[in-house]
Order: C-alpha cells, then sequence, then structure tokens
C-alpha cells in the first residue's frame, strides 16, 4: 500500500469514528428527542445578540416573515423574550395562551393583546407593574395550549390569562397539529398526568428512536434552529415577526345554508366531543402551582349577511356556538372550578367589522377593544392601584364585565 | 496533505494518454449534457433548450472563425461534429420519452425536424465563420462586437424584455407577460469570456490550435460554467492534452475543495444570506448598528457563496485532472484595495487586465499622456465594465466606478507614501499595524460598495447609506 492510499485511508477512518462519535453524543444530549433539540434548543442568540422575540416563533414564509415554524419548545421559548433574564422583582408577570388571535395575525406587536397591555403600564396594589407575554400559537387546538402552558410555568407567571374558542375544542382534533405531534413524549406526559381521554398510543405521534436522535437524525431540526437565529437578526434590525400581505381577503359574512359543525348535526352538542378534559388540565397545571387563571371565550365574528341566521360566521353554525357556551358557563362556574379560576365570555365584544381574515382574527381596534377588557380584568386579579381616572374606568369596566359573563371566584 | 507537488508530473505513455483521451471524451459529453440539465426552467416555450443549443452554436461558430490553418474540416472534426451533433439531437428526441421527456431538460424539447433545421443553420454560420472570419481581422472584431452586443442584450433590462417579448411572439405566447427574468441564458457570460479570450487570441496569433471537441469542452466546461473561474484557452489546453491517470492525489484534494466549497456555499453563504442586505429589509431595517449588521452579513455572504462555488468548480475540474485558475485569496484581509482586487474574483480580473486594461494602457501611452490620467482612466473604465458587465444598471455602475476611484486613489496614495512615508523593514510590528488598519480600511471601503451592488436603485442605497451613518 502507498503512503497516499495510507493517508486516505486513515483520514477515511477518523472521519467515520468521529462522525459516529458526535451522532452519539449528539443522540445522548437530546434523547428523548422531544421537539428536536432538547439540549441545543435552549442555547440562542436571542436575548444575547438579538432582541427576544415578543411572540413565539411561527411562519410559512421565513424569507418574508423573519420568522419560521420549528417543533422545539425550548428553541421556542429560548427565542422569546420571556426567556431575557430572571423575573425582575416589580414585575407582575402575566402570560397571554391562545391561538392565532392571541399570536396577533396580521397585527404589529404593539397592536397584539400583548402589545397593547403593556402599553397601559398597569400597576398592581403591592406596587408592581403587569407585564404580559404573547404565548399565543397560531394553532387551534387546547391540548397544544396545554403544552405550551405547562413548558412556560417555569417562568413563574402571576396569572395565565388563556384564551380559547369553540374551534380549539374538538376532542378528535386535538393531536392532529405538527407541534403536538412532534412534542409526543411530553404530550403523552401530560395525558398520563391529567388522565387526559386522548389515546396514549395515537398513531398520529411522532415516536423518535435514539437514531432519530442523532444529528443525521435531526437535521431537518438543527437546521431549523440554525435558521432561526440567522432570522432573528432581521427581527432585530426591523421588528417584523410575520408577512403582512398588502391586501388579504376578509372573513367571510355571506355564509353557506349549512348547520353542521364538525360532522355533527344539531341539535345536540355532546359534550364529550369538546376537550373539556384538556381544559381542565391547564386549570390544574396553573392551580398546582397556585397561579391564578383567567380563561376567555375570545370574541367571533358575529356575521350579519347572508345565512347569519343559520351560523354565526365560517367556523360556527349558531346551534353548536351557543351549546358551547352554555357548556362554558357550566363547567366553569365558580361552584366547580378552584379557587382563582376566572372566566370571562367575551363572545361578542368585538363588533363585526373589526375582524380582519378570520372569524377570530382581530383588527387593531378590535384587539384594543379586547385588551382593555382583559386589562380590567388583570387589573382586578392583581389587585390594581387606580388613579381616579382609572377608578371611573374601571367602574366602567366592571359593570361590562358583568354583562359578558364576568365571574368572580374569590379565594 | 497530500498535494499533487509530491507527484512528479506523470509521464507521457499509451495508457495515460489513453485515458487522457477517455477523460476528454467524458467531459466534452458531461459538459454539453450538463449545459441542458443546469439550465433553469423558462417560461418561454422551448428556450430552455434553445438556449444551451445556442451556446453549442456559438461555440462550434467561434471555433470555425478560430481554426484558420488547421485542417478544418477532417476526420477528427466530423468524430466530433457527429458526437456533438448527435447529442443534441438525442436531447431533443427525449421529447418522444414520455413520462421521460423532461429527462435532461427541464420542459419538452421542441420538434426533431425544428433542431435539424437549427443545427443546418449552425453548420452554415460555421462555414461562414471559417470562410470570413479567420483571415480577416475586421471580421474578427465584428463578431467580438457582435458578442458584446447579445451580452448588452441580456445584461441591459429594457432590451431583455424587448427580447423577452420577441421570443414569446416567436413562440405564439402572449407578449403582455414578458419579462426580462425569462431570459435566463445559463453561463452565457462566462460563455462570453471564453469566446472573447478565443477571438483576442487568435488575433494577436495566441490562440493554439484546438480540435472541435477540445473547444467546446473549454466554452461550456460543466463545473465552471455557472460562476467560473474563466480559464484561458492555453492553459486549459495544457491540462486537457497532458497525460492523464486518475491518482488519488488529486482525487484526494478534488474532495476536500468539493467539501469545502459545498460548507461554505451550503451553511455558511445560505445561513448568512438569511440576514444579509438585501432590497427588502434594506428599506424595513431601522438602526445604525442593525444596518451595519445587514451589510456586512451581504458582504460575507457574497464571498462564502461565490467562494464555495468557486471551491466546488475547481474541485470536480481537479478530480478529472483539470486545475482551474484560482478565484479567491483571503480578499478581506488584503491591506489595500489593489491587493483586493488581485485577490477577489482574480480570473475575472485578470481577464479584465489581460484583454482591456493593458492594452488600453499602452494605447494611451503612445498618446503620451500623463501617467496619472493613463492609471485614472485605465482604472476607471476598466471597473466601469466589470460593474456593467454584472447589468447595465445605474447600481452597477456606480460600484464600478466607486471601485475604479478606489483603485486610482491607492494608486496615488502608494505613489505618494512610498516616497516618504515608507517603513524601514526592521519594524515589523508598525508595518504590521498598519497593514491591519489598511485590512479594516478596505474591507470597509469594499462592504460600503456592496450596497451599490446589492440593491436595484440609487435612491434607496442612498438611503441605506444615510442609516449606515446616522443621517
Amino acid at each position: 500500500m502507498t503512503t497516499d492510499r495510507r493517508f486516505v485511508w486513515r483520514v477515511v477512518a477518523k472521519v467515520l469514528v468521529l462522525f459516529i462519535a458526535l451522532n452519539l453524543a449528539f443522540a445522548l444530549a437530546n434523547f428523548p428527542a422531544n421537539g428536536g433539540l432538547a439540549a441545543l434548543g435552549r442555547l440562542s442568540l436571542y436575548n444575547v445578540l438579538w432582541p427576544g422575540r415578543a411572540r413565539l416563533p411561527y411562519g410559512d414564509d421565513p424569507a418574508r416573515a423573519y420568522n419560521l415554524s420549528l417543533y422545539s419548545l425550548e428553541a421556542m421559548f429560548a427565542s422569546h423574550e420571556l426567556s431575557r433574564a430572571a423575573k425582575p422583582a416589580g414585575e407582575f408577570r402575566v402570560l397571554l395562551i391562545g391561538d392565532s388571535s392571541t399570536w396577533g395575525w396580521l397585527l404589529r406587536n404593539e397592536d397584539t393583546l400583548a402589545g397593547r397591555i403593556n402599553a397601559m403600564n398597569l400597576p398592581t396594589e403591592d406596587g408592581r407593574t403587569v407585564r404580559a407575554y404573547n404565548l399565543g400559537y397560531p394553532i387551534m387546538s387546547l391540548t397544544k395550549d396545554v403544552l405550551l402552558l405547562s413548558h412556560a410555568m417555569r417562568y413563574q407567571p402571576d396569572l395565565i390569562a388563556w384564551l380559547v374558542t369553540l374551534e380549539s375544542f374538538p376532542a378528535d382534533k386535538q393531536l392532529d397539529h405538527p407541534i403536538v405531534r412532534h412534542n409526543a413524549p411530553t404530550v403523552r406526559a401530560l395525558i398520563a398526568d391529567y388522565q387526559l381521554r386522548a389515546d396514549l398510543n395515537d398513531p398520529s405521534f411522532v415516536n423518535p428512536s435514539f437514531l432519530d436522535g442523532t444529528l443525521v437524525g435531526q437535521r431537518r431540526a438543527l437546521a431549523d434552529w440554525l435558521r432561526l437565529q440567522a432570522y432573528g437578526a432581521l427581527w432585530g434590525a426591523t421588528g417584523i415577526d410575520q408577512h403582512y400581505p398588502d391586501a388579504y381577503e376578509p372573513a367571510q359574512r355571506d355564509l353557506e345554508a349549512d348547520a353542521s359543525f364538525k360532522g355533527m348535526a344539531p341539535p345536540l352538542l355532546p359534550s364529550e366531543a369538546l376537550a373539556f378534559d384538556v381544559l381542565d388540565a391547564g386549570i390544574r397545571i396553573a392551580a398546582e402551582a397556585g397561579v391564578p387563571m383567567l380563561i376567555v371565550n375570545e370574541p367571533i365574528l358575529i356575521s350579519q349577511g347572508r345565512n347569519s341566521h343559520i351560523r354565526y360566521n365560517f367556523f360556527y353554525p349558531r346551534w353548536a356556538y351557543d351549546q358551547y357556551r352554555e357548556l362554558m358557563r357550566r363547567h366553569l362556574h365558580p361552584t366547580t372550578v378552584p379557587d382563582g379560576v376566572y372566566y370571562l365570555d367575551a363572545w361578542d365584544l368585538v363588533p363585526q367589522h373589526e375582524f380582519t381574515n378570520s372569524a377570530v382574527h382581530l383588527t387593531p381596534q378590535g384587539s384594543r377593544i379586547l385588551a382593555d377588557e382583559l386589562a380590567a380584568r388583570i387589573h382586578l386579579i392583581a389587585g390594581g392601584r387606580a388613579t381616579t381616572a382609572q377608578q371611573t374606568a374601571s367602574r366602567t369596566l366592571k359593570r361590562k364585565a358583568y354583562n359578558h359573563g364576568w365571574f368572580t371566584h374569590e379565594r | 496533505m497530500v498535494t499533487s507537488e509530491r507527484h512528479p508530473p506523470i509521464a507521457a505513455s499509451r495508457f495515460t494518454i489513453a485515458q487522457a483521451q477517455v477523460r476528454n471524451s467524458a467531459l466534452f459529453v458531461l459538459s454539453v449534457l450538463a449545459i441542458y440539465a443546469l439550465q433553469p426552467s423558462i417560461p418561454i416555450r422551448y428556450m430552455d433548450f434553445w438556449f444551451p443549443t445556442a451556446s453549442l452554436g456559438l461555440a462550434v461558430v467561434v471555433w470555425a472563425a478560430t481554426a484558420t490553418g488547421q485542417r478544418l474540416f477532417d476526420r477528427a472534426f466530423a468524430m466530433d461534429g457527429l458526437a456533438l451533433v448527435g447529442m443534441v439531437i438525442a436531447v431533443a428526441a427525449t421529447r418522444y420519452l414520455d413520462p421521460l421527456s423532461s429527462l435532461i431538460t427541464r420542459s419538452p424539447a421542441p420538434d426533431v425536424s425544428a433542431v435539424l433545421i437549427a443545427l443546418v443553420a449552425i453548420a452554415g454560420l460555421m462555414v461562414l465563420a471559417s470562410r470570413l472570419v479567420g483571415p480577416r481581422p475586421a471580421w474578427t472584431t465584428a463578431l467580438v462586437i457582435g458578442l458584446i452586443a447579445l451580452l448588452i442584450l441580456l445584461k441591459y433590462e429594457p432590451l431583455t424584455q424587448g427580447f423577452a417579448s420577441a421570443l414569446r411572439a416567436w413562440q405564439g405566447q402572449s407578449v403582455a407577460a414578458a419579462s426580462a427574468l425569462d431570459v435566463r441564458w445559463l453561463g452565457f457570460s462566462y460563455i462570453f469570456f471564453r469566446l472573447a479570450s478565443a477571438l483576442r487570441d487568435r488575433a494577436a496569433g495566441r490562440l493554439p490550435g484546438m480540435l472541435l471537441h477540445e473547444f467546446v469542452t473549454y466554452v461550456v466546461f460543466a463545473p465552471a460554467l455557472i460562476a467560473g473561474p474563466i480559464d484561458r484557452p492555453d492553459r486549459f489546453l495544457r491540462d486537457l492534452r497532458a497525460p492523464f491517470r486518475f491518482n488519488l492525489a488529486d482525487a484526494t484534494e478534488g474532495a476536500r475543495r468539493i467539501a469545502t466549497g459545498a460548507f461554505k456555499k451550503f451553511v455558511v453563504a445560505d445561513l448568512i444570506a438569511v440576514f444579509a442586505l438585501n432590497e427588502v429589509n434594506a428599506g424595513q431595517a431601522h438602526g445604525a448598528p442593525w444596518m451595519w449588521l445587514l451589510v456586512y452579513a451581504y458582504a460575507f455572504r457574497l464571498y462564502f457563496d461565490f467562494g464555495g462555488y468557486t471551491d466546488i468548480a475547481i474541485g470536480i475540474a481537479r478530480s478529472f485532472g483539470i486545475k482551474l485558475p484560482e478565484n479567491f485569496n483571503r480578499p478581506y484581509l488584503k491591506p489595500n484595495l489593489t491587493q483586493f482586487w488581485n485577490s477577489w474574483h482574480m480570473s475575472l480580473a485578470q481577464w479584465f487586465r489581460a484583454y482591456y486594461f493593458n492594452p488600453l494602457t499602452r494605447a494611451l501611452r503612445t498618446r503620451e499622456w500623463a501617467m496619472p490620467i493613463i492609471i485614472f482612466v485605465g482604472q476607471a473604465t476598466t471597473m466601469l465594465l466589470i460593474g456593467l458587465w454584472h447589468g447595465i444598471t445605474w447600481n452597477f455602475a456606480i460600484w464600478g466606478l466607486w471601485h475604479g476611484l478606489g483603485l486610482f486613489a491607492h494608486n496615488r496614495w502608494a505613489e505618494f507614501a512610498r516616497a516618504r512615508l515608507a517603513i524601514p523593514p526592521e519594524r515589523r510590528r508598525l508595518q504590521q499595524a498598519v497593514d491591519a488598519a489598511g485590512a479594516l480600511v478596505t474591507f470597509h471601503f469594499v462592504a460600503l460598495g456592496w450596497v451599490w451592488f446589492a440593491l436595484p436603485d440609487v435612491a434607496l442605497s442612498l438611503e441605506v447609506f444615510g442609516k449606515l451613518f446616522g443621517l
């Protein structure tokens, strides 16, 4: 064998050994590969080189949104401003959980619910300032909400505001979302710990093997993580984290004469078809940590167009949505929920012209209306210290609160 | 590290010569097929077949025009010509292989009868070129001007749009939908340099005789088709005709360059590209520090992208025993702009130096102009042309002049400093500090120049400069 040939074989052998060793080390650090990059995901340029994101990473068109969707909760939260530093002493921390409406589809960060609430600089009785964090995520599933909530509890919230809508409730759709499927170990743990009805062996779960945790197996997650770090520069430079089209198709006002909802026909919406068990799990997670929770039935578009006597909007036939509201009212009645759980039914709070491209996406003005309502409740829960003007506003808000199904449940 | 320098030159033997012939045939076939396979999809019908065919046609015509003095139509020509025609017809015939009709081209090729007519036309042009151009320098110049006109047609957007309209009308497609983006003729920018080199070298009597397959391989050499480097015909031919034996050293070195290039391009450059300056984020970014970040990112993205492509091209060629010229040599570490241009896109700068700057300055010297004026005219117009080669826009022109003026300023400064500020050889630390400062200044001059290069219009570029300097 010539020297050259020996040299090449040595190089090949070393490359192979190094490749295998690196892959094994990576897999050991990541196993179980829950959403990918369990360990590496915590490393982030956000809050170090780039400012933390004001909402969780999500984006179908990264090149224009400077944002992208990924499955690693660690990486997602590490990129959020919530991970910036230890909680300041003077902060009353409110975490907003919910769907695309909470995340702020088509809204600038300053117009989202969190942005609006923060702009108010609400003081609490003990001298802290209310600081809201947007943990909405544009997927309609209570299980997704609980998954994020369970992860978010480590950030020492003082209040959880959980915005829900009927579309997030269908029990058979809970696991139909990539972020849920790719975080199978955590979701399974939630199913087991809170005796959820979902099947632990649901075939939609992505079950990573040990090899899936290697560098090769995690190449997609690794690329996503790298791109998330890179897009942080543009987030920092532009403050943009979603694509704002010049024009969008407005939410339907003229509706089909179709009374069905998710394959169900009137007159009865069975409560078993809705994932109240998941809602209860979320409530328990907060209650176990002694954190109050404000559950909000978020505003929907109440159409006045064709067939609006049959449907409120594209999502909801009237019969189903009305029964859902009644089920929610009963389920969250003060006598049935733990201490520190509050409910606000804000379904008709926002006028129909303040919705954008879907029955739950709000305009900046619509967002302001809901944020004012939320702020009033947060203020009350936090023991607000109000100025005279705020006290007057607060009295008005309290009156409005009762009109919108506000339940107080004092500890 | 294994390098070919450890190996003595490969001795000529029947075996190594035969291997070289096999290698050359393979390169010929692969390069011809590659221009069809690599040609991007084009919305104008059949153009993803016709543009590569036109590249081959130009190569054949220029070969005929430059092959004067050789026996043109001999047995070797017959073999090469038949092979070339056979390949073109074979590519065209894939249209009948449904569902594999897009096996090589992006969309089904045109009817074979149309292809045959085109081949006859090319053959006619070839005969005409061999008769007319070869013996007459004026015709050589006319052919060069024709190539430059074609380049302008493809680089000046209003003309390109008109060309797209004409092509659409020819194919019976909507002219209203014509766009300059329709005319994406793969590799023509680099094919132009190779054809012009051959014509100029022929006129100067420097062009070696090349067989048809050698010349076509040189013009459309697949690894260097998209992003260079720009080789010279005599150097390329030397490698092609040298005895060849597949050897581990070249293969290893080739693989190393390919791996390095792939990492630079697909990991580093593509990642940095995410936040590199572009026409969208230029208007969106706020604050000088962020704007500087985007500009730096663009500078490094361009280097790693282009450098990565070059490494891959050089690596692939090296595996076949072809040593393409280097294109980059740590350009951002150079202490002045002159050295930067001796280490950035080196083959392009060398091409312009050989075929434009040197002849121009020689001609100007005969007019007894003052040396600074000759240098200024030479450098400014050379860089202007390099700028315009990227695209005929105000921004590319300004970018070229930016560097032309920079080079002139450095030239004058170096002249001034040589006599007054020379650093003695024993003061190495001082020299190192001066070089480091020079590299920093040079890098920033180049990076700011990229603002013109990266953006489509002057107003946006000025807006970016305003943000960079907090104006």
